[in-house]
């Protein structure tokens, strides 16, 4: 396969480049080096920009008033948004939009105009719940949240732990076991309104991304009617791995973008540097980082292009995108890594990007599926069929 | 474990001697009035040339004599911070005085148990 852009996408990617560093990079400077949001007038300007080069909404699907751009550019259009000091996880601070969770758009058509309308025009905001005290590599197992049967609805009763953005969402999707005898097919995914009595946002949990918290959460006698099921009863589970599959494309793509900055930025010191006399980059050991730099980067880079390419084909893609999420989240970590040890002293400041990367990149091996049950989901293609 | 959820050190006289001999560390802290209300919740962020001193000599010398405040030393004072904010406002139905002039943009809301 040739992952070279075609002219149309190095048109793309030259113009995405460009903003990044003309519009995204200069106001970033001014900011809080951990800072996740723009000023609201500079996010309605640039927001104003991205809307003007036909790229607001990149990710939601053309029937829905996408800009139309598929998977393979979509991904190399990510890795240049990635490549700021927020990059990793608010690429150009969400002035090209959101798509919301990948689930909703499987919505029936009352759910689509109650949620996912009012989120891909920007008035609602969604939470994933899925990850629970109990474990979140085997939620299929783990999940102990109930949803038992009430007047025509469901009682809610449990906890999710590690949820992004609850606390500022209006509704979130909530996976509750609606059957305890049957394992991974007795489970449902219900929409909950952050309204809804008994929904508790209960704490912040603090982690290394100090730029936004996750939080947990407490369903207690919490009750939603069946109008808020998602997809068919204890089927829910099927619902969270497609997402879960899927997400894993892009979120590759923001580490590459946040490993070729790092890179761009070790290259740029190693010639710049001396010590003993010599540049840096006139040192072995040096060039040897680099090299694996490069290495690191061309290698997520491919196995992401080629898992696009594959969804781009309507071909299965599972592998590919666990291949894809290994290389580019232990990668990534590693390229940071080399990067700020080049950088010596400085790398390790805050006057650099380099640390926050350093530090949330590290959750991109835990994160969207651990390494373990990616290298998981590869084993079983392996020694399900022949190597290829 | 979780960590403690609200801070309960006790409060010291606002003045610039106190403020001259705090760490220069990043975190948060709170001011407060005389009697003890919380009037405003802040962080000394990367981007205070000496962390919570020079937040605490700015606030010293802003708000003059009758004033309390207390810091934590932490270096998510970012996500800290609105923890403050949101559980003062869980607690009092509102957010401290100062806070509320110029409140963050996107404040969640919080029930802690
Ligand atoms: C900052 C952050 C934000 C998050 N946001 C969300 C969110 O919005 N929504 C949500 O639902 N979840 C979210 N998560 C949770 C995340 O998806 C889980 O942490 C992740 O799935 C791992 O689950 P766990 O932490 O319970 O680890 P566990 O499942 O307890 O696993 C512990 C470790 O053991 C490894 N392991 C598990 N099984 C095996 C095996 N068979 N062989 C070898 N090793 C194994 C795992 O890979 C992991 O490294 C977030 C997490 C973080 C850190």
């Amino acid at each position: 396969m040739d992952f070279e852009p075609n002219s149309e996408q190095q048109m793309l990617i030259d113009q995405v480049r460009r903003y990044v560093r003309e519009e995204i990079i200069p106001l970033e400077a001014k900011l809080d080096p951990d800072a996740s949001e723009l000023d609201p007038t500079d996010q309605a300007r640039l927001v104003e920009k991205t809307k003007a080069m036909g790229l607001y909404g990149i990710d939601i699907p053309k029937e829905f008033g996408g800009p139309d751009i598929d998977i393979v550019t979509r991904v190399l259009l990510a890795i240049e948004m990635a490549q700021h000091r927020a990059g990793l996880y608010v690429p150009c601070y969400g002035t090209f939009g959101g798509a919301g969770l990948a689930q909703i758009f499987e919505a029936n058509e009352d759910q689509k105009e109650r949620y996912l309308y009012p989120t891909l025009r920007g008035e609602k905001k969604p939470f994933f719940g899925l990850t629970e005290p109990s474990g979140g590599s085997d939620p299929a197992r783990a999940i102990q949240t109930r949803a038992e049967r009430k007047d025509n609805g469901w009682v809610l009763n449990g906890a999710k732990i590690f949820i992004s953005g609850a606390d500022r969402a209006q509704y979130g999707i909530v996976f509750a076991r609606t059957d305890a005898s049957k394992g991974r097919a007795g489970i449902t995914c219900f929409i909950v309104d952050a309204e809804t009595p008994g929904f508790h946002v209960r704490r912040v949990v603090h982690t290394l991304r100090s730029s936004s918290y996750a939080t947990e959460l407490e369903f207690k006698d919490c009750w939603v009617s069946d109008h808020q099921i998602l997809g068919e009863v204890n089927k829910g589970f099927a619902v969270a791995n497609d997402r879960l599959t899927r997400q894993r494309i892009p979120y590759a793509a923001g580490c590459i973008g946040v490993a070729i900055a790092a890179h761009e930025m070790a290259v740029e010191w190693a010639k710049m540097r001396s010590t003993f006399g010599e540049k840096l980059a006139n040192r072995q050991a040096i060039q040897w980082m680099l090299v694996d730099n490069e290495i690191d980067i061309r290698t997520a880079r491919h196995f992401t292009l080629e898992a696009a390419e594959k969804a781009r084909r309507g071909l299965p893609f599972r592998t590919e995108a666990a291949i894809a999420k290994l290389t580019a989240s232990e990668g990534g970590g590693r390229v940071v890594d080399r990067s700020m040890q080049i950088h010596g002293g400085m790398g390790m400041t805050k006057d650099l990007p380099l640390e926050r990367w350093y530090r949330e990149m590290r959750i991109r091996r835990v994160g969207e599926g651990p390494s373990e049950v990616q290298r998981m989901v590869i084993a079983r293609e392996i020694l399900g069929s022949n190597l290829r | 474990m979780a960590i403690r959820l609200r801070l309960d050190k006790p409060w010291q006289p606002l003045t610039a001697e106190a403020a001259t001999r705090l760490p220069g560390q990043l975190g948060v802290y709170q001011v407060a009035d005389a009697k003890g209300t919380i009037i405003y919740i802040g962080q000394a962020g990367a981007r205070s040339p000496f962390g919570l001193r020079s937040e605490l000599q700015r606030e010293a010398s802003a708000r003059g004599p009758g004033h309390q405040f207390r810091v934590e030393v932490n270096q998510q004072y970012r996500t800290r911070w609105f923890e403050l904010l949101m559980v003062h406002k869980a607690d009092h139905g509102s957010l401290p005085v100062d806070n509320a002039k110029n409140p963050p943009p996107a404040l969640g809301r919080l029930s802690p148990a």
